[in-house]
């Protein structure tokens, strides 16, 4: 898929059925559209006054058969476009009953968290394997926000106060985005993230938690995986502290206090982030995520944020390891 | 009744325009005509304040970073939707050339309700201030649209505020449809069947009914979010036992028919221009008057269709799919009739008719991508992308504006007593038809490759497309700039328009000087024909 391909990528089997259905929509509109330029087009050509003086030309009140047949040829196509869509609509709406995969999506201004049924969390992220049915239980927060992913071809509004649903299969691996597509407030536009298509093996490898690599790189997808990587490393409006070159720097805090930004501090900054708030930011945006990382992970975690701050001193952003955002 | 009045009578000779002079024969006038023209300068400036927002999201979509901040950009879109539909859209035709032309064409002295007429302006403006004071303030950040429970609990800018300034005008619009019902019902003059109604004023006839049906209903919405908002009554925000799709409901019952109160005009006046600039009677009269009765009635009954995704039942999505199928089937009768009337006609293309064939492509393409969005499966995908804000803008600006500029320059010499630079307002239309296309175009593939509406940010793919759309819509803009300037300049130094300047049918034209009294007609107008009678036929036929 090139940049000007009118299609984005094909990554669900529901993809494949709303793409043939939109070839049909295009070429019907676009046999219509060419019949209706054509008439004007000719008419206006053909019949053009050729000269001031002409007399007008002799009225055409109307044609009943033709009234009938533009109205009825049009609505029975019509027909067929409703049948096919809805045919689809209510197939991608209505989950199978038994031996899908669940995922549990809570969207929050503005953020997406997703929970899997073995216990792992991801923030704006998510992992699904080809091949397999994933039905997807949505729930909000707050305001409604709507859970888009353009390349299933599916959305479906997250409506306070309610759990909605749908489902795919998908196809395809690879990562791909997911979108808030209902305006729900200031960051409506950086609520999305990705989705990562595995091939069953890798999935049940992810869902099992054996992702293997070093602590950093295992760290560096942790740090990915719950979001850290948006707000401290890529975020451009002032959130939260940016992680580089951090570690092992002194840090003056909200209340005054000068700490050094030790192990010990970064542990307690992710599992519990009111409690020292750096100087200049405000409370109360980062989640707390006590009990929800593994020591395992913790540790893992702090050697990434250590990997962010390079010993060389006064060498700038050049030396720090610029985490890849969004591989692909 | 074709003979026309004789060229000295426009001579030296009192009309409304120099009948009086001063702020106060202006401002306290009950005259249906000056009261146009207070609309037509009023919604002028509110169109292009609504057009300085769309310029300012345009320039932040230049880059997938946006230039703006997120708030800003938010503000923004918001803004440009409140000022563009319910101050410029849901006025603009009705309430400038419909106030202008209704009595004229119908053949009476004024609208039945002069001051109340005058009233719904002021309501006009009073809703229009309020709404500018919010936007002084600090502006709105809910979208058009109010979505609960953003609007009614989340949002921190002036919601309360902007949505007075909206009730307010609704009323104005609701005084304005009332007007025109009992004035097409009692005025017209001897001899004006129903059957010789223009079409002009069938279709502001049925756009009055949707203003009086519908209007009252967003006004109960809006007090219900106010109450929602300030005491949190818990009609809409699930934490206080309320239900956000309620509002969805209740805000689409009417902002869907608004829709058809938008487009009707716009179809009002296409009727009127193609029989004129083709010497020749519309083709299929009858079905295209109840075309315009038919959108009326059946645009009530699809607003589910902005709630697909929404979680309403997929039965009643189904339903609603299918009568959203229905009412495409009176558009289209439309666009087929129009262009049959041309088929062995006389056509000119003058810049009345250079709008009107913009308006059929525009249109036609706005109608087709409509179908996209009631076909369900394909609208789970696009809606809330930037293929519906492509879809609508086909309709509203590439349909609505094109017919508006279309009937502004056809009847500027009615108006004004002027004739316009026509080689100017050709390059106009054209540079118009250009900008939009371009501006508007990309927009549907942007929307089925996946680009959210309503994002101050976005992924880099799509950044070539949102620079084409930009670069059109600079084009766009000196496309609207110009007929100010040129129109500006014909008012005052364009050469005298005579009485009849298209030999068009019609008593606004036939049997009113031009200008046109303050009391429009010397005589009274007897109408002995039907409408759009070029060919000069004695008896009136039937449709076979």
């Amino acid at each position: 898929m090139g940049v000007f391909s009118i299609f984005p990528p094909r990554a669900s089997t529901t993809a494949v059925q709303i793409d043939a259905l939109y070839t049909f929509l295009l070429i019907v509109a676009g046999i219509m559209t060419a019949l209706i330029f054509f008439c004007v087009f000719f008419f206006a050509v053909r019949y053009r006054r050729k000269n001031q003086d002409d007399p007008a030309p002799k009225a055409i009140h109307g044609s009943l058969p033709l009234e009938i047949a533009w109205s009825v040829f049009p609505f029975l196509i019509m027909l067929v476009m409703f049948a096919w869509g809805a045919k689809l609509y209510f197939q991608n709406y209505t989950p199978p009953l038994h031996d899908t995969f669940d995922i549990y999506v809570t969207g929050k201004q503005w953020m997406w968290k997703v929970q899997y049924p073995t216990g792992q969390r991801e923030i704006n992220e998510m992992h699904v394997p080809t091949g397999r049915p994933v039905k997807l239980i949505l729930a909000s927060e707050d305001v409604i926000h709507s859970f888009y992913i353009p390349a299933f071809r599916l959305k479906h509004d997250v409506v306070p106060g309610s759990y909605q649903t749908y489902w795919f299969e998908a196809t395809e691996p690879g990562r791909y985005h997911i979108l808030c597509a209902e305006y729900c407030g200031t960051n409506h536009s950086d609520m999305g993230g990705w989705v990562t298509v595995m091939k069953p093996n890798d999935f049940e490898r992810w869902l099992a938690g054996d992702t293997g690599g070093s602590m950093r790189e295992q760290g560096e997808k942790l740090f990915q995986q719950y979001g850290c990587v948006t707000c401290h490393v890529t975020d451009r409006e002032g959130r939260c502290p940016s992680l580089l070159n951090v570690f092992g720097n002194p840090v003056v805090l909200d209340d005054g206090r000068t700490v050094i930004a030790d192990e010990a501090y970064v542990r307690e900054s992710i599992l519990n982030p009111n409690a020292k708030v750096v100087k200049g930011y405000k409370h109360d945006i980062m989640p707390v995520f006590q009990g929800q990382i593994s020591e395992e992970g913790l540790l893992q975690l702090i050697v990434y944020v250590k990997s962010l701050s390079p010993p060389a001193p006064r060498s700038g952003k050049s030396a720090a390891p610029a985490p890849k955002a969004n591989p692909k | 009744m074709s003979t026309y009045l004789p060229f000295a009578r426009t001579e030296a000779r009192t009309n409304y325009l120099n009948a009086d002079y001063g702020w106060k024969s202006w401002l306290f006038t009950t005259d249906h005509k000056r009261i146009a023209l207070l609309y037509l300068f009023s919604i002028t400036a509110f169109f292009f304040v609504g057009g300085a927002f769309a310029v300012g999201m345009r320039v932040n979509l230049l880059t997938p970073e946006g230039i703006f901040a997120h708030d800003t950009y938010n503000k923004l879109f918001t803004m440009h939707g409140i000022i563009m539909v319910f101050f410029f859209l849901v006025p603009s035709i009705p309430a400038t050339l419909g106030n202008f032309l209704v009595p004229l064409m119908i053949g009476a002295r004024d609208l039945a309700f002069p001051r109340i007429n005058l009233l719904s302006w002021y309501l006009y403006m009073i809703g229009g201030a309020i709404a500018l004071t919010a936007i002084v303030k600090g502006g709105v950040d809910t979208g058009w649209t109010f979505y609960a429970p953003f609007s009614s609990t989340y949002s921190n800018t002036h919601v309360i505020l902007t949505a007075i300034g909206v009730f307010v005008s609704g009323f104005s619009s609701i005084l304005t449809g009332l007007n025109f019902i009992v004035t097409i019902h009692t005025m017209r003059a001897p001899g004006m069947t129903w059957g010789r109604l223009p079409l002009f004023v069938w279709g502001h006839y049925a756009t009055s009914l949707i203003q009086v049906l519908g209007t009252p209903v967003i006004a109960i919405t809006l007090v219900l979010l106010g109450l929602e908002r300030v005491l949190h009554a818990g009609i809409f925000d699930p934490a206080v036992g309320g239900d956000p799709v309620l509002f969805q409901h209740l805000f689409w019952f009417y902002s869907h028919p608004a829709v058809y109160i938008m487009i009707l005009p716009g179809m009002a006046v296409i009727s009127e221009i193609i029989p004129c600039f083709s010497r020749k009677a519309l083709f299929g009269y009858t079905f295209v008057a109840i075309s315009s009765i038919a959108i009326a009635v059946l645009g009530f009954l699809v607003w589910g269709h902005h709630l697909f995704v929404a979680g309403q039942s997929m039965y009643a999505s189904m339903v609603f799919s299918l009568l959203s199928f229905l009412v495409a089937v009176p558009s289209a009768i439309k666009v087929f009739n129009w262009t049959a009337t041309m088929y062995k006609g006389s056509v000119s293309y003058e810049t009345p008719m250079l709008y009107a064939f913009g308006f059929i492509g525009l249109f036609t393409i706005g109608g087709l991508t409509g179908l996209f969005l009631a076909t369900l499966a394909i609208d789970v995908h696009v809606t809330d992308t930037y293929f519906v804000i492509a879809h609508f803008h086909y309709i509203m600006v590439g349909g609505m504006v094109m017919a508006y500029l279309g009937g502004i320059h056809f009847w500027f010499p009615k108006i004004s007593g002027r004739m316009y630079p026509e080689g100017w307002a050709r390059f106009a239309a054209l540079i118009v038809f250009v900008g939009f296309n371009l501006t508007f175009f990309p927009q549907f593939i942007l929307g089925y490759q996946g680009m959210p509406r309503r994002y101050a940010h976005y992924p880099p793919e799509f950044q070539v497309l949102n620079v084409m759309s930009t670069a059109g819509a600079s084009i766009l803009a000196v496309g609207y700039l110009l007929p100010i300037i040129y129109l500006g300049w014909a008012w005052r130094k364009g050469p005298k328009a005579p009485q009849n300047p298209w030999n068009a049918k019609g008593l606004e034209w036939e049997q009113s000087p031009t200008p046109p009294p303050t009391y429009n007609f010397e005589t009274q107008p007897v109408v002995t024909e039907p409408a759009y009678n070029y060919s000069g036929e004695s008896e009136e036929v039937g449709i076979g």
